[in-house]
């Protein structure tokens, strides 16, 4: 089906550019290991405090990374006028944008997994219990906040005073997911099953699917010129 | 021009007749004092604003299948004034609360709620400001109204279960009103009044974008 | 060869803010016609080949292609377009022969690795088919660009300064090629500013000058010296 097979292949450019450049993700990596300094010069002393802010901390970390990499999702298309490409391609857009939100997707977990990976090295956080229910909640966290950001991206990316108007947008627009995430990370931490914050996770599965369908329908008007 | 001078009249009159009877007529509450009349602004302000943002979404919706720039125009008008009631509805609040729960702010579901849809219709107002060609800005406007109506329930959820939830609920509710109807009355002329002043605001502000759109062409 | 006009262009006017860079052009482009667009620097050229590409639209006028207006359905007029604009469409990143299987793909074309191949191979790109597209030069990457064209083998070619950063061969190859889209029926449209190898390719000569077309004339009924005269002449005339 060429619609699957235009959305693979921008996930693909997306990917390969990505990674021969590494520019993204870079950047993604210098700033996620100064967030976790600066988490332990103002908290590290204390571990019931660090215990306590650890949820918020942590996603805290997630969301300025998603901050970052989603705002840059649309650079790469201002270079050589490709954007001129993509409003000039034939067919359903929704395509580029399902494309896009892969390959954003692919590139905040990976990150996300490696400041996990610092948080439990550097703070002797221990994941065993909650790990099963974070792998629930860490994913569709981050499809909440990737589903909207590559939509917000794509509308923000030619217009002025771009790198404040979108985080402006999109982090209202995200209190809910945050609010789902932050909670559920924190029942998760504390040793509480997944079942105890399901109706956080009901609503992050309820936002997710919300998103990704109005991003889907509504991709087309933001690619029309 | 005769319905939006009707408009103006009628509004006039139901702010007089409203605010007189939130201000003189009403009963004096017990335990706040006068400065709880302030209700009969802040619940309308805040309501109205509601109808405003309602009217943003449909608009947009109609927009992005009509391609009709009317349309556009009432979202753009609805925005503002949805924009100024909400923050004068938030400043009404604290205006109401410091004197009453001794505290101009509090993170409770209510407040909290409205102050995520002010900083998102800001946002709304913004994205207009930045984006140079006018078919440019009613589409991309139009998608972020539609994405933040259907963002509003998952608001309003969110921030209601954090607060209640393991918490007990927030002692800040608005007023006391039981429901007598010599409160209720002058409430409901108020928020009446207040839809009317929306309408009226919107209705300018409209014709004075088609103005603008006309002299540019 | 003279089929309806594809392309039509009827009392455009663009303005940007207060400022009217188009005044009221109307041009016409058959099937199997080259045009080529002349005017000075500033003179609205690139503007209304964006108009005619469905990038930007007209504040008033109409435009057409194929019979499709292009500003109320740009998704039906899109799949008939060739555009080589200022911009090459490329990925620093990429291989040139990944990016051109990346725009085949996106435009829903079958080319195969042998498709990929002929093009590249067209544009005298096949040598440096594996090397990253940053590595090119400004001519090899519009010669790239060119290929992404060729492969779609569209029924309207905008075409900005196509012949410009190409060497020799690489001209003679682009002639050939479109003289052979202009066999097939494909209107073409190419705005220059300099008096190139789209002369010779050319079957009328318009000018773009105070936001009008102050000129349109078959290529052959005009020497080269008058073309130079007349430009500077009603570039004179631009306010």
């Amino acid at each position: 089906m060429s619609y699957a097979r235009r959305a693979l292949a921008v996930a693909w450019k997306d990917l390969a550019v990505e990674r021969r450049s590494k520019e993204t993700l870079n950047a993604l990596v210098f700033f996620s290991l100064l967030l976790l300094f600066v988490f332990q010069f103002t908290l590290g002393g204390d571990r019931e405090r660090l215990a306590a802010v650890l949820p918020g901390v942590l996603w805290l970390g997630f969301v300025l990374s998603a901050l970052l990499a989603l705002g840059r999702t649309f650079l790469v298309e201002r270079e050589h006028d490709c954007w001129e490409g993509l409003l000039l391609a034939p067919g359903d857009k929704s395509a580029i944008y399902l494309g896009k939100l892969v390959g954003n997707l692919a590139l905040m977990l990976v990150v996300e997994a490696l400041v996990l990976g610092l948080f439990v090295v550097f703070f002797d956080v221990d994941l065993g219990r909650a790990m099963p229910g974070l792998l629930v909640v860490v994913p569709f966290g981050t499809l909440g906040l990737a589903a909207v950001g590559t939509l917000f991206a794509a509308m923000t990316a030619n217009v002025r005073a771009r790198e404040l108007l979108f985080p402006v947008l999109l982090l209202p627009v995200q209190v809910p997911v945050l609010l789902a995430t932050v909670k559920a990370t924190e029942g998760l931490l504390l040793g509480e099953p997944l079942g105890a914050v399901a109706h956080w996770v009901k609503l992050l599965v309820a936002a997710d699917a919300i998103y990704v369908v109005v991003s889907l329908l509504t991709f087309d008007v933001v690619l029309e010129g | 021009m005769a319905v939006v001078k009707t408009l103006g009249w009628l509004t006039a009159i139901g702010l007089l007749v409203g605010l007189v009877m939130g201000f003189g007529v009403a009963p004096r509450e017990v335990t706040q004092g006068n400065v709880q009349r302030i209700m009969y602004v802040h619940v309308p302000l805040i309501l109205a604003s509601y109808v405003a943002f309602g009217v943003l979404a449909v608009a947009s919706v109609i927009y992005l299948i009509r391609r009709d720039p009317a349309a556009d125009r009432v979202a753009h008008a609805s925005g503002e004034v949805g924009v100024i009631f909400v923050g004068l509805g938030i400043a009404t609040g604290s205006i109401w609360g410091k004197p009453t729960w001794g505290t101009w702010w509090t993170w409770d579901a209510r407040l909290t709620s409205v102050a995520i849809l002010f900083v998102m219709y800001l946002g709304y107002l913004l994205l207009r400001g930045t984006i140079d060609d006018p078919e440019r800005a009613a589409r991309y406007c139009a998608v972020l109204g539609i994405v933040a109506a259907l963002d509003i329930p998952l608001v309003h959820f969110s921030v209601y279960w954090w607060r209640t939830l393991h918490q007990p609920p927030s002692l800040m509710k608005p007023g006391g009103f039981t429901g007598s109807s010599s409160i209720l009355w002058p409430l409901l002329i108020n928020l009446l009044a207040f839809i009317l002043l929306y309408a009226y605001f919107v209705a300018r502000r409209v014709r004075l974008l088609r103005a603008e759109a006309e002299a540019a062409a | 060869m003279s089929f309806e006009p594809i392309v039509r262009a009827v009392g455009v006017r663009k303005v940007f803010g207060l400022v009217p860079v188009l005044d009221s052009v109307s041009l016409d482009v058959r099937g199997g016609e080259a045009v080529a667009l002349l005017g000075a620097n500033g003179a609205g050229k690139t503007t209304l080949l964006k108009i005619l590409a469905t990038l930007l639209r007209p504040t008033r006028g109409t435009a057409t292609i194929a019979g499709h207006d292009v500003a109320r359905v740009p998704e039906k007029v899109r799949p008939l377009l060739g555009v080589v604009a200022h911009g090459a469409w490329v990925y620093d990143d990429l291989t040139a022969h990944e990016n051109l299987k990346f725009w085949a793909t996106l435009g829903g074309l079958h080319a195969d690795a042998d498709d990929l191949t002929a093009a590249l191979t067209g544009v005298g790109l096949d040598r440096v088919a594996d090397a990253r597209v940053r590595t090119f030069s400004a001519g090899m990457k519009r010669r790239l660009s060119l290929a992404r064209v060729m492969l779609a083998r569209p029924r309207v070619l905008l075409l900005d300064e196509p012949f410009a950063g190409l060497d020799q061969r690489a001209k003679k190859w682009l002639e050939e090629r479109l003289e052979a889209l202009k066999a097939g029926g494909a209107a073409l449209l190419m705005v220059t500013h300099s008096f190139g190898r789209e002369l010779g390719v050319a079957d009328r000569l318009a000018v773009l000058a105070g936001g009008r077309i102050a000129l349109d004339t078959p290529r052959g009924s005009l020497g080269a010296d008058d073309i130079q005269r007349l430009y500077v002449v009603h570039a004179e005339e631009t306010p």
